[in-house]
């Protein structure tokens, strides 16, 4: 659906984003993950035409975001990092405004506006001037905008910035189910929320895309094999003994806990290693209490990645 | 286009800036048709109209100001440029709303003479001849506020240079004489002989298109940033 080949875009003093290039399938949820300043937002501007690259190209469906701007655009729905909404109109009258420029009419304009309104629930807000519209309000009025028209790929930048949790449930939940008809991009830097809605993860850091696979994948990347962690009553020295037996374990950190119990990280081979262990400390007539495979959470995975950023102060760094 | 026209003549006429606009111009149009129709007695509308261009010195910079400047300041730019409209049609849906917002004022305008033919000899032709003069000046002055609003981000900033540049043009004729040709102010005046110049109505429609023209390229070129 989409394509995004070797973009590149240089400002005079910094490169926002360097060389980036993946391919969005039909359907499913992506999610562009990384810290302020890492080039998101550039790389959504660029996406949708609202940001010319320095090289590099975008094709949406096929075409150009450039060459055949008219037909990339109808394919597109997009949530900017800020809503950009008319303050001195109704939802109504706006969601009327972008339904026409995207070529609606008549009764399938009417019908649509009201899908959208309903979607995201604002429906009960439609008629009142967003002037006196809570941010929340706000954000979902701009998500309905990029659902007009059913378009082919959605893009939001930052979708749940602004709601409360109710609503950011909602969003998700509204998000996952478009994720099953149409190409889905969401911007994001709040893992949890890559997490519980993106069927793929791309990593930026710097404008460079440094991973790109799924949530699960991208944990395991980062433990280089699975964890397992246990804990028996034991010593140290009974339980070392014990594991040693085990050939499949590369590696184990044991600690003495105060209640006569040890715990232990261990770095395993393979995915059987857990039975083994079971076997091994049963074979002996200790107790096992605790058993469980480990894997390092999306968090360490995305600080790993891009630990060579500096913090960025306070929000606003995205370059624009 | 369209849905860009119906949006702003909407968003116009919802808040005040349509109604005080046409309000001022129609004051304006009322207190010289009175000094110069009714307490002088001159049967010559055009020579009511003749006073009216300084009017667009106020008028013009404040419903050009918000066309463009408004748009970055609410982010909505991002929004136009996404959509599947292209910047022509967008430049020329927010245009062709500003000529509605002046052109209704006009219309009523342009019942003047016939209301002083009631009443006396009005040589309509050269009356209507200045109303068509005027209307093409607002034209061309309104592409100008539009391009310059299309240039920065302040609505304040945009008003202030508008104000400053029509001003300028304005007084054009008196600051340089051999430039007096540029000012589009001082080609409106023959209207007020009674010539109906068609050289000078083409110039400023040339000079809407060329502005028109350039508020394209302007918002073209901030996507190359």
């Amino acid at each position: 659906m989409i394509e995004v080949s070797h973009l590149t875009k240089r400002y005079a003093a910094h490169t926002a984003v360097e060389d980036l290039s993946f391919t969005v399938p039909d359907v499913g949820v992506y999610g562009l993950l990384g810290p302020n300043g890492a080039g998101k937002t550039t790389t959504m501007n660029i996406m949708t035409g609202c940001l010319a690259a320095t090289s590099g190209t975008v094709s949406i469906g096929g075409y150009d975001i450039f060459e055949d701007e008219y037909e990339a655009k109808r394919r597109l729905g997009y949530l900017p990092e800020l809503p950009p909404l008319y303050l001195d109109s109704t939802p109504r009258e706006y969601l009327d405004f972008v339904a026409r420029a995207k070529g609606l009419a008549g009764e399938e304009l009417r019908r649509d506006i009201t899908r959208v309104l309903h979607e995201t629930n604002t429906l009960d807000v439609a008629d009142r001037l967003m002037r006196n519209l809570s941010k929340g309000y706000r954000q979902r009025i701009g998500i309905a905008q990029a659902l007009l028209a059913s378009p082919e790929a959605v893009i939001l930048d930052e979708p749940t910035v602004g709601l409360d949790p109710r609503q950011i449930i909602e969003i998700r939940e509204l998000i996952a189910e478009l994720g099953e008809r149409r190409a889905v991009i969401l911007s994001s830097h709040i893992l949890s929320e890559v997490q519980a809605v993106c069927g793929t993860v791309l990593i930026i850091s710097r404008g460079r895309l440094v991973a790109c696979d799924t949530p699960e994948a991208l944990e395991r990347l980062l433990t280089g094999g699975t964890a397992i962690e246990i804990r028996a009553e034991a010593t140290v020295e009974q339980a070392g003994a014990i594991l040693e037996q085990v050939p499949e374990i590369e590696r184990a950190e044991l600690k003495q806990q105060d209640n006569g119990t040890v715990r232990g990280q261990l770095t395993v081979k393979d995915d059987n290693a857990a039975r083994e262990i079971f076997f091994a400390f049963a074979g002996a007539g200790v107790a096992l209490t605790e058993l469980h495979e480990a894997r390092a959470n999306l968090e360490e995975v995305f600080l790993e990645l891009t630990a060579y950023d500096k913090p960025a102060a306070g929000k606003g760094g995205d370059a624009q | 286009m369209k849905a860009v026209y119906i949006r702003e003549v909407r968003s116009y006429f919802t808040g005040l800036t349509g109604a005080v606009f046409a309000a001022f111009l129609l004051l304006f149009a009322g207190i010289f048709t009175m000094i110069y129709n009714l307490s002088a007695g001159y049967a010559n509308f055009e020579y009511a109209m003749g006073n009216m261009p300084f009017v667009f010195l106020v008028i013009v910079p404040i419903l050009t100001m918000r066309t463009f400047a408004a748009e970055k300041r609410a982010h909505t730019d991002n929004l136009l440029y996404s959509l599947p409209v292209s910047m022509t049609k967008v430049v020329m849906g927010k245009y062709f709303a500003l000529l509605t917002v002046f052109v209704l004022p006009v219309l009523v305008i342009c019942l003047y003479p016939l209301v002083l033919s009631f009443f006396g000899e009005v040589y309509l032709p050269a009356a209507y001849g200045s109303i068509v003069a005027f209307l093409f000046l607002g034209a061309a002055l309104l592409a100008a506020g539009m391009f310059i609003s299309s240039l920065t981000e302040s609505q304040a900033v945009a008003a202030g240079v508008c104000f400053a540049v029509l001003l300028v043009n304005f007084f054009l004729a008196d600051l340089a004489e051999n430039l007096a040709a540029f000012s589009l102010f001082e080609r409106y005046y023959d209207f007020m002989d009674g010539v109906f110049d068609l050289g000078t109505i083409v110039f400023y429609a040339t000079v809407a298109g060329v502005f028109c023209f350039l508020t394209v390229q302007s918002m073209e070129k901030r996507r190359w940033a």
